[in-house]
């Protein structure tokens, strides 16, 4: 299969650096890296990349399921992580959590209709001092409420 | 570093070489320390935590299984502290563990049961709702029930390690980690069932065996493998005259713990519907069940008649029946029927290397060998799928003394991923390839050749040259195709040699020319079908078959005797390396006589004085009049094997290379025997493919 | 812009820089005494630097407390095999987000902490593995790395010293048992996060089989102001055997959460109510976990000691990553346990039967617990399967699940016992339907 020539850039620099005969190295990245242009590690994105660092399907498909960022199932647009661990609990994260479920409609791991939200309740996500946070793909916001949350989404949603 | 470490398990003395586990330690000396994930020749895992000793001044229990012995180390493996360790890894294993055993396959034989039973909480704690995952089907032979898995790694770490295979990994992690097979939803693999051997409970079933008895309601008969010339002990498992299970489980034999899918599951060849279970008899154009009585007369009348009037016999030998069939078989030809024409199907030069190495000692190599040898080569044969056990010790060979592998092969072969030279020949350019070889070679401490069908005639002897042009060590093993290919040279099933290599005055003539002697008076095939791809070209030829289907062969004769199979019989058989090992009768089928039976009545009716007919006797006279056979018997009856040694002396030649050639049966295929065994037939991989030549279907590329 | 505004009370070493103007600038950072140690370090000796960073009483940040010099110490020498510094950014350790700032503001300082590693022990390489959550960091490492390269700080013969090094980033993928050195080297080979058996350790067999020396983000930060500065001075700023400082993270129920470097030892009473403002809306203080959830919590008439890695091991708990979690007189004990466990469990990676099982085991047991359907009997099982945990696992996350549950149920069972016999919990509404 074929990747954007970014991605390729990426692949071609990350198999340079690994020491020779460890290109192995590689499949971690490359698996979130495709996973974030092809929106899911898919099983063409499982065959391509066992076939570029050879080794098995298997031996990726162990290390894509052992993963909690990697799925093989498409994720809305704006997967939203919510952060309900220890500090986050203390300072409101389940209310941002029961918020998030209501304002989507959705559950864990579960993308909207429209395929525009996914949400999911995440493990600590290293913003316990500014808690609670919550995380939109790559970004993060902290010292979230519910009122910043809705209006988070209506922004969001917006964009279309 | 020092010889031996001394160490003190439970307060007895135990002394040790450096580097080894306490586990085996404290094996050695009587303590047995409970382990799911160890295992011995495999990768640690130290995952099952079963193990846990406790040591002088260690702060926290140990694990056995990956601590090395030091001077002075004090080990207890039977404190408080331990038992309570073991009892709660027991109670967590449980937790999710279904308590299924009334109904579960394993029960009766597992590890988990017995170690609950020894160590383990009789009372569970746990309340909370169990993981459930439902059962899966991975191939015709391979089940998987996730729930009983205890996750100890050990079917991955022999699929990967000791087959080289590597079909089967973990995937999720945590409580939901789950065994997963190469291809998603099935496996694609040598379906050997290694796994499911190894698996200490019953997550991995085997779809011959599962529930279809109690282990405890079989009988089990270790005998050899009835397929590749490899000669693995396989003890069947019987109940009601059936065979339900081969397996290798207590690890005896030469082949230890292994076993391919044929070991394991192609026994049911034996109980196919389409079992010949009386003799058969042309009339009236066709064939109709006989008494034996009738059958014997009949064919002892005819061969009385055409021996009398001089007329032109020609017997076909088998590569499965027992040396004592075999001798008994040439015997009858040569003393009763007066004739030098008797061949079998020649799958390997045997003469031409005993011819080579005559005189020497120390140069035949044994299963064990290929195991310990520094170095081998391999020559014209793919291995992993042509002789499994070969290939499996030179595995493990590797894995365990960095033993050096040489290939030189006409494609790609599996043992390529471990081997340090791999060279590709055109077929019948691997004696000239060797050169490039020698001076790496020349390095080795010593080396084990192993050559197949393409080294034959002249080339044995060069290759000989070859070896000792070395200046090392070198043993040789001509490979050969079936459980009895080498028992049938060695007792003389051919025109020009009889047993042990002593050539004969009038050669008779090889099975090409029978086939084509159109004057031939009558054509005689004990246990084996050499019309399935050749005509018969004397029309009038009286025709007798021994077998055990209605194969091709068969179809033609004009009696047709149902013979026994290799587990329904006592006698000895004789490996590629030359051990010779003991058949065990396992069960009985009904209508059914040995070859040797057969052969016996025949020559009674023929008043024929061959001398007794039970294997014990033949095998007596075989020791004593079969050149390197005189092998020493109670290593045969104590199940072992013993090395044949037919070197002291040379061998008249008349090697005929263009008559050898090797069948090129897979891990899927045996001969005709394997069209019988619907385990082979099922299996995705069926027919199998050498040096990767064919490519892999196209409906399973994603 | 900072995440929470500095304390007065605080001592800036490794954050001196954080806040300054483009401080993540290779210009910013050599501007402030950027460079300055590498370059003083290539003119010392390894054995030198080595024994520098021992005077300096460093030890690692990333939860053990192992004295970092003395591991350098452990790479072998006369080893024909390539060397490697490899970097745990995995940061997820719940209570813990300081990593995150010294990428963020400063990854020049990492990258020097790191060349001064490879001239201590001989390597070349280095690799910085950090969590996939923060790609936002993947992506500032990398231009941080590319601007070393481009001035000469990266590659070979730096600065005309000589020394080769070089550094790449790898992301993990959502893990937390990454975070643990060995499994961290099998997920940087392209492996399940599962860890190694050890012996032998990283020092002698680490990243691809080679000596490697593993720290954290923290700890490689603190090797340029020890070799600037000198050993002794970082020892100074802390306690005997706990030298320099710490970013604490500060979170949970106070009125200013926030990473703050404070000396070795600070008092935690003080951290909780001069830096972190008190407990939030006046309430009272009821527990606090010292360094991140996997450390046995302490009751509030615990917490009048010194943070150092001895002191808090002496009270019966940790210092951890320094995660320091407080929760107020209305936090529910069993509810926190619960949480806990509940992350625990996800997070186990599954290899040996006893975390696999024991996580589960007792997240289960919680959640029934505290939804009110618990019996009396349940209250000791927890203690007991989590003992029946400890210390018996493959690697340290079973201790870490086990310790905080031990501590939990032994110092508030009463908590346990209020939740009993069908009786709501006393802090909040919970729908006993929902058990997961
Ligand atoms: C389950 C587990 C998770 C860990 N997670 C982290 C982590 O996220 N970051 C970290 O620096 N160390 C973590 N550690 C500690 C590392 O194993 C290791 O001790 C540390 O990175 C060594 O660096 P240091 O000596 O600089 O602390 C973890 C340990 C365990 C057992
Ligand atoms: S390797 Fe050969 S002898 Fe051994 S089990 Fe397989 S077919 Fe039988
Ligand atoms: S045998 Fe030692 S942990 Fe399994």
């Amino acid at each position: 299969m074929t990747f954007s020539p970014e991605l390729e850039a990426k692949f071609e620099k990350l198999l340079r650096s690994y020491p020779p005969g460890r290109q192995r190295s590689a499949l971690i990245p490359m698996l979130m890296f495709a996973q974030d242009e092809v929106g899911s590690v898919t099983p063409e994105v499982i065959a391509e990349i066992a076939a570029r660092i050879g080794i098995s399907e298997l031996q990726v498909r162990e290390v894509l399921s052992y993963y909690s960022m990697l799925h093989t199932k498409p994720m809305g647009k704006y997967h939203i992580q919510v952060c309900t661990n220890i500090s986050c609990l203390l300072t409101g994260g389940e209310e941002i959590w029961e918020q998030a479920r209501k304002k989507l409609g959705c559950g864990h791991k579960e993308v909207t209709a429209d395929g525009q939200f996914s949400l999911e309740e995440v493990e600590c996500i290293g913003a316990c001092s500014w808690a609670p946070a919550i995380q939109v793909n790559y970004d993060f916001h902290h010292n979230v409420t519910p009122e910043k949350f809705n209006a988070l989404i209506d922004s969001l949603r917006k964009l279309h | 570093m020092a010889d031996s470490v001394n160490l003190t398990i439970d307060g007895k003395a135990v002394q040790a070489a450096p580097g080894t586990l306490v586990i085996d330690a404290a094996k050695k000396v009587g303590i047995e320390i409970p382990a799911f994930c160890y295992w011995e020749g495999l990768t640690l895992q130290a995952a099952c935590r079963m193990c846990l000793v406790e040591v002088e001044r260690m702060p926290k229990l140990m694990t056995a299984c990956t601590l090395t012995v030091a001077e002075g180390m004090v080990v207890r493996t039977e404190t408080p502290l331990v038992a309570e360790a073991r009892k709660s890894m027991l109670e967590f294993v449980l937790t999710n563990h279904p308590l299924d055993c009334p109904v579960c396959d394993k029960g009766g034989e597992c590890e988990l049961q017995d170690m609950t039973f020894r160590y383990g909480a009789g009372e569970g704690r746990f309340d909370e709702m169990k993981v459930h995952v439902d059962e899966k089907q991975w191939s015709p032979v391979v089940y998987f029930d996730a729930p009983r898995c205890i996750l100890c790694y050990r079917c991955v770490r022999i699929c990967d390690e000791g087959m080289g295979v590597d079909a089967l990994g973990v995937i999720y992690r945590g409580v939901v980690s789950e065994i997963a097979p190469n291809k998603e939803d099935h496996l694609q693999c040598d379906e050997c069932g290694m796994c499911i051997d190894i698996c200490p409970v019953g997550a991995l079933t085997s779809g011959m065996y599962r529930y279809r008895t109690r282990p405890w309601e079989m009988e089990h008969t270790g005998t050899i493998c009835a397929h590749c010339s490899n000669g693995c002990k396989t003890t069947l498992g019987t109940r009601n005259g059936q065979i339900i299970r081969g397996n290798n489980r207590d690890k005896s034999g030469i082949n230890g713990e292994f076993l391919c899918i044929k070991g394991r599951y192609a026994f049911d060849f034996n109980s196919h519907p389409e079992r010949l279970q009386s003799p058969l008899m042309r009339i009236g154009g066709k064939l109709e069940p006989v008494s034996w009585s009738r059958a014997i007369g009949e064919v002892a009348r005819r061969f009385t008649e055409i021996r009398e009037r001089g007329g032109r016999f020609g017997v076909v030998g088998s590569n499965r029946t027992s040396n004592e069939e075999n001798y008994y078989l040439q015997k009858f030809a040569r003393q009763g029927l007066g004739t030098n024409n008797i061949d079998h199907r020649r799958t390997g030069d045997v003469p031409a290397l005993i011819d080579a190495l005559a005189g020497r000692t120390g140069v035949l190599a044994t299963v064990k060998d290929v195991y310990t040898a520094k170095a081998s080569l391999v020559i014209g044969s793919d291995l992993a799928q042509q002789h499994p056990l070969l290939a499996y010790q030179l595995r493990a060979n590797w894995r365990h003394h960095q033993s050096h592998t040489y290939t030189v092969t006409r494609g790609p072969v599996r043992e390529d991923k471990y081997s340090v030279h791999g060279v590709r020949v055109e077929p019948g350019a691997e004696l000239g390839a060797l050169e490039s070889l020698r001076d790496q070679l020349k390095a080795e401490p010593e080396l084990v050749i192993l050559f197949g069908d393409a080294i034959k005639g002249e080339a044995v002897r060069r290759l000989v040259e070859f070896g000792d042009s070395l200046g090392i060590p070198v043993k040789y093993i001509c490979l050969v195709d079936y459980s009895n290919s080498r028992g049938a040279v060695d007792m003389g099933l051919l025109p020009h040699l009889g047993p042990g290599y002593q050539g004969v005055e009038n050669p008779g003539m090889s099975l090409p020319e029978m086939l084509a002697a159109e004057d031939l008076d009558a054509f005689w095939v004990v246990g084996a079908n050499p019309l399935e791809h050749n005509k018969l070209a004397a029309d009038r030829a009286f025709v007798v078959v021994h077998d055990l289907f209605l194969t091709e062969t068969a179809e033609r004769a004009d009696v047709v005797f149902p013979a026994a199979s290799a587990y329904e019989k006592n006698g000895t058989v004789t490996n590629v390396c030359g051990e010779v090992q003991h058949l065990r009768s396992a069960v009985q089928t009904m209508g059914v006589k040995t070859d040797l039976e057969i052969l016996g009545l025949l020559s009674k009716e023929m008043r024929i004085n061959l001398g007794m007919w039970t294997p014990e006797s033949v095998l007596r006279e075989i020791r004593q009049t079969v050149r390197g056979y005189n092998v020493a018997l109670p290593v045969i009856a104590a199940g072992g094997a013993a090395q044949s040694l037919p070197l002291n002396g040379r061998v008249t030649l008349d090697s005929r290379p263009e008559l050898i050639q090797s069948a090129g049966d897979t891990l899927f295929t045996s001969g005709t025997l394997g069209r019988y065994s619907k385990t082979l037939l099922s299996v995705l991989e069926y027919p199998g493919v050498l040096y990767g030549e064919a490519a892999e279907p196209e409906a399973d590329r994603r | 812009m900072l995440y929470n505004e500095p304390s007065p009370l605080e001592v800036k070493v490794l954050s001196r820089r954080f806040g300054l103007p483009d401080s993540q600038s290779i210009n910013t950072y050599l501007a402030h005494e950027g460079y300055q140690a590498f370059r003083k370090a290539a003119a010392m000796t390894p054995d030198d630097i080595i024994n520098e960073v021992k005077i300096s009483s460093l030890r690692g940040r990333g939860g053990a407390g192992f004295p970092t010099g003395m591991k350098w110490s452990f790479v072998p020498r006369n080893s024909p095999k390539p060397k490697y510094i490899v970097v745990n950014a995995d940061e997820s350790e719940p209570g813990t987000c300081k990593d995150r700032l010294l990428m963020e503001y400063d990854p020049h300082q990492l990258i020097e902490g790191m060349m001064i590693a490879g001239l201590a022990v001989d390597a070349h390489t280095g690799y910085i593995y950090i969590r996939g959550e923060y790609r936002y960091l993947i992506n500032l490492m990398d231009r941080a790395i590319a601007e070393a390269y481009e001035r000469g700080y990266l590659g070979k013969n730096i600065q005309g010293t000589g020394f080769d090094f070089d550094v790449y980033t790898h992301t993990g993928a959502g893990a937390y048992e990454c975070g643990e050195e060995s499994a961290l080297l099998e997920s940087l080979e392209g492996k399940r996060g599962i860890p190694r058996i050890r012996p032998p350790f990283p020092a002698v067999s680490g990243a691809f089989q080679c000596p490697t020396v593993l720290n954290n983000v923290e700890t490689y930060c603190a090797v340029p102001a020890i070799i600037r500065d000198g050993g002794a001075a970082f020892a100074a700023l802390g306690t005997p055997k706990n030298g320099g400082t710490r970013l604490f993270c500060l979170s949970g129920h106070v009125n200013r959460p926030g990473v703050y470097e404070l000396p070795m030892g600070f008092n935690l009473l003080r951290m909780i109510n001069e830096v972190g403002g008190g407990v939030r809306g006046g309430k009272k203080l009821k527990a606090v976990i010292p360094g991140g959830s996997s450390c046995p919590v302490l009751k509030a008439e615990e917490c009048d000691l010194a943070m150092d890695f001895d002191t808090v091991a002496q009270a019966k708990s940790m210092l951890g990553s320094g995660g320091v979690v407080v929760m107020d007189e209305d936090t529910c004990m069993v509810k926190a346990a619960l949480r806990i466990m509940k992350f625990y469990a996800h997070e186990s990676c599954g290899w040996c039967i006893p975390c696999r099982e024991g996580t589960i085991w007792l997240r289960k047991l919680l959640d029934r617990f505290h939804a009110g359907f618990g019996q009396q009997g349940d209250i000791p099982l927890i203690g007991e399967v989590a003992k029946n945990m400890l210390g018996r696992t493959f690697c340290p996350l079973g201790d870490a699940a086990a310790m905080p549950t031990i501590s939990f149920v032994e110092k508030f069972y009463d908590e346990f016992e209020a939740h009993l016999d069908g009786k709501p919990c006393p802090y909040e509404e919970v729908n006993r339907f929902a058990l997961a």
